[in-house]
């Protein structure tokens, strides 16, 4: 059984708890259980049980969807039942959270739930080296804004030297036809 | 609304920002120049790609400093593009309503994204065909938009900046679900293809609701001029695809195409009966139309947007004596509120830009360009 927090690890921790003579389970890894406060040694007070299977009850009422996933985006915090009012996501990692319930909406919305389009360049050479550069303008960018010169400095001799690589290897990526 | 003084930098954007606005409006919008295939019946299409940077939630959920990442992060991929050359970047928070509301009546960007109330951008190519808003429901929406039906050239547009951008950013995608968007309406290719096509014999001779059903049959969804949400007028409907998964881009867009030439057929045939069985009604129609535009002195834009498509059936319909069809599209978008006010450089109640209106309008269609007295390439 894998967590059904990070749906990567071995489910670890398993709880039950007992209401109205009906039984809800949850069964996650010891990182997700410590992340989330769930672990037994202790940050229980922060955790409602209850109110983190309040929607898991009602999918497990629906028979085929017993493996629901958690309620709430262990990466951005969103529940289920705010997904459903507005009928927005989070974040990416939402569509591996709510799997089990965005599967049958996928197929009701689009007859499938297999993507067969087009896909992102895969990381060639000189595509990873673009976006590496990006990511260290994005993040001089952010040492810029709090003021982190040295660092900013840092990075800054990082995209010479990425961009005296490229140069010397060919046009970057971004360039090609 | 903002008391505080604006310092230097903010100072900057502004004009900037203004000065980009200026240069858009100083031309009619390129996707209205009536070229492409089957102009006088599909006024135009466009392609949009959702897209959504895997490191950032998405929009409603990320906080105000990582939009602004996100904008950083797309100014910069953007700018490395060449599929962009030239562009500019907006910040949606740098122009006043009447400069947001002038982009949306040029379609680059939704209603949405016009609200400034947090971090939003648009980065756009000198010709318009294509542009990205930052940040609307997802971080990035690509879209190509060019004149008449004209689906490949546009995806190719499209297609083409996407992975010019895929080469510097970090889309969120998934193998089994592809692109992911904050709705999984979107999730998968992210692509929205819509033709935006007037239909007014198939309303006069009152097939449009059986046509309209048949779409909706199809799979595809019927909007008005504007978009999700807008009521249709002037007979222009906005047809687009509604499935994202499961199908490749080039099975959405042969489909959209299928359907849009059977709709053309539709429309045409429903043209020849009309000329045949009713054609002073029609010429009336069409004349009285021209008349009222010609020489009418006070006109709401909802009334200059019908009385066009009235025209527009009439040189459809070869009639003498009226005004290219790229003088009637680009009458569509300069009579628009915001772009009356800004191209008189003042902000106007109703009854006096219907006043301007019918004066720009007259002054348009005796110059048969657009307005501004610089010739027109007809």
């Amino acid at each position: 059984m894998t967590c059904q927090i990070c749906n990567k690890n071995p489910a670890t921790v398993h709880f039950t708890e007992i209401q109205d003579n009906r039984s809800s389970e949850l069964h996650v890894c010891q990182a997700c259980a410590q992340e989330k406060g769930l672990a037994p040694q202790g940050g229980m007070q922060k955790f409602s049980f209850s109110q983190l299977l309040a929607g898991m009850v009602d999918d497990m009422a629906t028979g085929e969807e017993e493996k629901v996933g958690p309620v709430q985006c262990p990466r951005c915090g969103l529940h289920y039942t705010s997904f459903k009012e507005t009928g927005r996501l989070g974040c990416p990692d939402c569509y591996a959270t709510f799997q089990a319930k965005l599967r049958p909406l996928l197929r009701r919305i689009h007859g499938s739930t297999r993507h067969t389009g087009k896909h992102p360049a895969t990381e060639s050479e000189s595509v990873a080296r673009t976006r590496q550069v990006q990511r260290l303008q994005d993040e001089l960018q952010r040492a810029i804004d709090r003021e982190d010169f040295e660092r900013a400095a840092e990075l800054r001799d990082l995209i010479h030297q990425s961009d005296a690589a490229e140069s010397r290897q060919g046009r970057p990526a971004a360039d090609r036809p | 609304m903002d008391a505080r003084t604006p310092d230097a930098g903010e100072t900057k954007g502004r004009n900037g920002a203004n000065a980009t606005v200026d240069r858009l409006i100083a031309r009619p919008s390129p996707w209205l120049d009536a070229s492409g295939a089957h102009p006088a019946i599909v006024l135009s299409t466009r392609i949009r790609l959702a897209r959504n940077l895997r490191a950032v939630p998405f929009t409603h959920r990320a906080r105000e400093d990582e939009l602004k990442q996100v904008i950083g992060s797309v100014e910069r991929a953007a700018t490395r593009a060449s599929s962009f050359g030239g562009g500019a970047f907006l910040s949606l928070h740098d122009l006043g309503n009447v400069e947001r509301t002038v982009l949306v009546e040029r379609h680059l960007v939704s209603h949405e994204l016009s609200d400034a109330s947090r971090p939003r951008g648009l980065y756009v190519a000198p010709d318009e065909r294509i542009a990205i808003m930052v940040n609307e429901e997802d971080h990035i929406r690509l879209q190509s938009l060019v004149s008449g039906l004209m689906l490949g050239e546009a995806w190719s547009l499209a297609d083409q900046a996407d992975d010019e951008l895929d080469g510097s950013l970090e889309y969120a995608y998934h193998d089994e679900w592809g692109y992911l968007t904050a709705c999984p309406t979107n999730a998968g290719t992210g692509l929205r293809a819509s033709v935006l096509i007037h239909l007014s014999a198939l309303v006069l001779t009152k097939q449009i609701d059986k046509v309209l059903k048949g779409i909706t049959q199809m799979g595809l969804a019927v909007r008005g001029f504007y978009g999700e949400g807008t009521d249709v007028m002037g007979n222009l409907f906005q047809i687009s695809n509604q499935t994202t998964l499961g199908l490749s881009e080039k099975e959405t867009l042969e489909s959209l195409e299928r359907v849009t030439r059977q709709i053309l057929s539709a429309e045409e045939r429903a043209r020849e009966t009309l000329l045949r069985d009713a054609k002073t009604q029609i010429e009336d129609k069409v004349y009285r139309a021209y008349g009222t535009l010609r020489y009418g002195r006070t006109m709401s834009s909802q009334e200059v947007v019908n009385l066009c498509s009235a025209v527009r059936l009439g040189v459809a319909l070869s009639l003498p004596e009226l005004p290219p069809l790229a003088t009637l599209n680009e009458l569509l978008v300069l009579t628009q509120p915001a772009h009356l006010q800004r191209r008189l450089g003042k902000v106007m109640d109703p009854a006096e830009r219907n006043v301007r209106r019918a004066e720009l309008v007259r002054t348009i269609l005796v110059r048969g360009g657009d307005g501004t007295g610089e010739g027109h390439r007809g």
